[in-house]
C-alpha cells in the first residue's frame, strides 16, 4: 500500500479529478492550501501592485494498492501538467496498515469495494 | 371710463393692500410638508450611511480576524453619538452665547433638547427643529466613524470609545459650531454645503494624526511580506453603494428643503461620484493593467467626499472637474506617498476623506457659480472672483489646524488613560477575539 499525495494548480483539479476516476481511483481526499514557491500571483490594492508568493494549491490525498501506484501517478502528471512554473509535485510514502471502520477489513482489502 | 379706473384703484386700496400686509406679516414660517418629508427620508439615508454602509466598507477592508471590530466600533458610535449629540453636541454646535466666545462655541442652552417643541421650526426654514437635531445627528455619528479607518485592526476598544467620545465634544461640536451655528467661518463666508471642512477634512485630518500616534500595524508595507489586503471585497461593493445611496441625502439633505438647490446638490454628487470613479479605474487600468473592485469603490468614495462642501454651489462643470481632481489626488495619496511616508492609515481615512475633503473645500473658491448660489452669491475665481478662494484656503487651513491640534492632545491624554494600542499578542490573534469574544466566520 502507498500514500500518494499531490499539490496540484486550483485550476486543473477537476481534470486531475476526472484522469483519476478514469484509473479508477474512486476514493480521495483533498483541501485547499496556500503555499510559496518560485511562482508568483499578482495582487492588486488600491493603486498598488504586490507580486505574492503564497499561492493557492489544491492538497490531494489517497492511499492505493501497488497496482494502482504506478496508474495513479499517471494519471495525476498528465492531467496536471501546464509546462509553467507552479504545477506541484506528487509525493509517494509507504502506509504500514489500513482498516476500513465499517467491516473491520485489513490491507489491500480495505482499500476496493468487493461487492464490484 | 376714468370713474371705473378710480374705482378699480380704490377697490385695489381698500381689499389688496390689506392682503399684502397680512402676506407679509404671514412672512413667519410655516411647516412645509414636503421640506419635511424630504428631510425625513434624508436624515434615513445618512444615518444608512453609518450602519451598515460604512460598517461594511470597512468591515470588508480589514482583514477576516478584525471584521467585527470595525462593525462593533461603528455601531457603539451610531449609539453613544445619538445620546451624546441629544445631551449636550447639538447645544454646543447650533446655539449661540453671549459675548466674545460665540465666534467659537455654543453655550448650554438646549442641553437635552431642553425648550424645543415639537411645533418649533428651525429658524428660517419650514422643517421643525427637532427634525433638524436628528439630521445632524447623524452627521455626528459618522464623522467619528469616518477615522475609525486610521486605527482598524489595532486599537484597544476602551481606548477607542473613549477618544471617539472625547474627539466627538471637543473637536466635532466647536467645528460645526464655527461652519454651520454662526461662528467665525461661517460669518467669514466660506461654504461648506454638507460638511466638506466640519465632517471630511476633520475626520480625515484626525485620521492621518491617529494613524502616526498610533503606529504602524505588525507586517504592513514590509518589503517581501504579503500585503495586508481586504478579506471581503464583496462587503466593500455593498458598504459602496451603501454610502453613495446615502450620500444622496447626505448632500441633497443639506439645503433643509425639497427644491432646486436639493435637485442639483444631488445631480452633481452623482456627477462628481462617476467621474471620480472612473478616473480611478483608468488609472488602475493603465498603471496596473487591471481595473479592481476596491479601486472603483475608493474613487467613489473620494468623489463623493470632493462634492459635498460643494454640493451648493458648483454646477455640472465644477461637479466633473472636482471629481476628476479627488480621483487622481486621492489614488496619488494613496498609491505613492502614503507608502513613501510611512504612515499606515489602514483604510485610507486620511486619503481619501482628508484629501478629497481639501480637494473640494478649495475648489469651491474656483467653480462656486450664481447660477446655483443665485444673484449676489458667491462665485469662484473661474468667473473673476478671487475673494472666494481665499476664504476657502482660510477655511480649510483652520479647519486642519485645530482637528490636528486637537486630535494630537486627546490621544495623549486617552492613551495616559486607558492606553490606545492593542497588545501586539492581541493585535495578531485578532481584534475579535481578543476584545469582543467573537468570530465573524466558523
Amino acid at each position: 500500500m502507498k500514500k500518494i499525495e499531490a499539490i496540484i494548480r486550483k485550476s486543473k483539479f477537476d481534470e486531475v479529478r476526472i484522469a483519476l476516476h478514469e484509473a479508477d481511483i474512486d476514493f480521495l481526499s483533498w483541501w485547499g492550501v496556500k503555499g510559496q514557491g518560485t511562482a508568483k500571483q499578482g495582487l492588486i490594492f488600491r493603486g498598488i501592485a504586490y507580486d505574492v508568493n503564497a499561492i493557492e494549491r489544491i492538497y490531494l490525498s489517497f492511499v492505493v494498492r501497488e497496482v494502482n501506484v504506478q496508474k495513479s501517478i499517471d494519471a495525476i502528471l498528465k492531467s496536471a501538467y501546464t509546462g509553467e512554473s507552479g504545477d506541484g509535485r506528487i509525493f509517494v510514502s509507504a502506509i504500514e496498515q489500513s482498516i476500513r471502520i465499517r467491516t473491520g477489513d485489513r490491507g489491500d482489502e480495505s482499500l476496493y469495494d468487493k461487492e464490484q | 371710463m376714468k370713474h371705473t379706473v378710480k374705482y378699480i384703484l380704490i377697490f385695489l386700496a381698500i381689499f389688496v393692500t390689506p392682503a399684502i400686509a397680512f402676506a407679509q406679516d404671514n412672512a413667519v414660517p410655516v411647516l412645509n410638508g414636503g421640506d419635511t418629508a424630504w428631510i425625513i427620508v434624508a436624515t434615513i439615508l445618512v444615518m444608512m450611511m453609518t450602519i451598515p454602509g460604512l460598517a461594511l466598507f470597512y468591515g470588508g477592508l480589514v482583514r477576516r480576524k478584525n471584521v467585527l471590530s470595525v462593525l462593533m466600533q461603528c455601531l457603539i458610535l451610531t449609539a453613544a453619538i445619538i445620546v451624546e449629540w441629544v445631551a449636550v453636541g447639538y447645544s454646543l454646535a447650533f446655539t449661540s452665547v453671549e459675548g466674545g466666545l460665540n465666534p467659537f462655541i455654543g453655550g448650554f442652552d438646549k442641553i437635552f433638547l431642553q425648550g424645543i417643541g415639537i411645533n418649533g421650526l428651525l429658524d428660517g426654514y419650514g422643517i421643525p427643529e427637532l427634525l433638524f437635531v436628528s439630521f445632524q445627528g447623524m452627521f455626528a455619528v459618522i464623522t467619528p466613524a469616518l477615522i475609525v479607518g486610521a486605527f482598524a485592526e489595532r486599537i484597544k476598544f476602551s481606548g477607542f470609545l473613549l477618544f471617539s467620545l472625547l474627539w466627538a465634544l471637543v473637536v466635532y461640536n466647536p467645528l460645526a459650531h464655527w461652519v454651520w451655528g454662526g461662528g467665525w467661518i461661517g460669518e467669514m463666508g466660506a461654504i461648506d454645503f454638507a460638511g466638506g471642512t466640519v465632517v471630511h477634512i476633520n475626520a480625515g485630518i484626525s485620521a492621518l494624526v491617529m494613524a502616526i500616534l498610533i503606529g504602524k500595524r505588525k507586517g504592513w508595507n514590509v518589503k517581501g511580506a504579503a500585503p495586508i489586503t481586504p478579506h471581503n471585497v464583496p462587503f466593500v461593493m455593498i458598504g459602496t453603494a451603501l454610502l453613495w445611496l446615502g450620500w444622496l441625502g447626505f448632500n441633497g439633505g443639506s439645503g433643509l428643503a425639497a427644491d432646486g438647490l436639493s435637485a442639483s446638490a444631488l445631480l452633481v454628487t452623482n456627477i462628481a461620484a462617476a467621474a471620480a470613479a472612473l478616473t480611478w479605474a483608468m488609472l488602475d487600468w493603465i498603471i496596473n493593467k487591471k481595473p479592481t473592485v476596491v479601486g472603483f469603490c475608493t474613487g467613489v468614495i473620494a468623489g463623493l467626499v470632493a462634492i459635498t462642501p460643494a454640493a451648493g454651489s458648483s454646477g455640472v462643470l465644477g461637479a466633473f472637474v472636482i471629481g476628476i481632481a479627488a480621483g487622481l489626488v486621492c489614488y496619488f495619496m494613496v498609491a505613492y506617498l502614503k507608502p513613501k511616508f510611512g504612515y499606515d492609515d489602514s483604510l485610507d481615512a486620511f486619503g481619501v476623506h482628508g484629501m478629497g475633503g481639501i480637494v473640494g473645500s478649495v475648489l469651491i473658491g474656483i467653480f462656486a457659480t450664481r447660477a446655483i448660489t443665485g444673484d449676489g452669491g458667491a462665485q469662484g475665481a473661474l468667473y473673476g472672483d478671487w475673494h472666494q478662494l481665499w476664504i476657502q484656503v482660510v477655511a480649510t487651513a483652520a479647519t486642519i489646524a485645530f482637528s490636528t491640534v486637537m486630535t494630537w492632545i486627546l490621544f495623549k491624554i486617552v492613551d495616559a488613560i486607558v492606553g490606545i494600542r492593542a497588545s501586539a499578542e492581541n493585535e495578531s490573534i485578532g481584534l475579535d477575539i481578543s476584545e469582543h469574544g467573537e468570530i465573524a466566520y466558523e
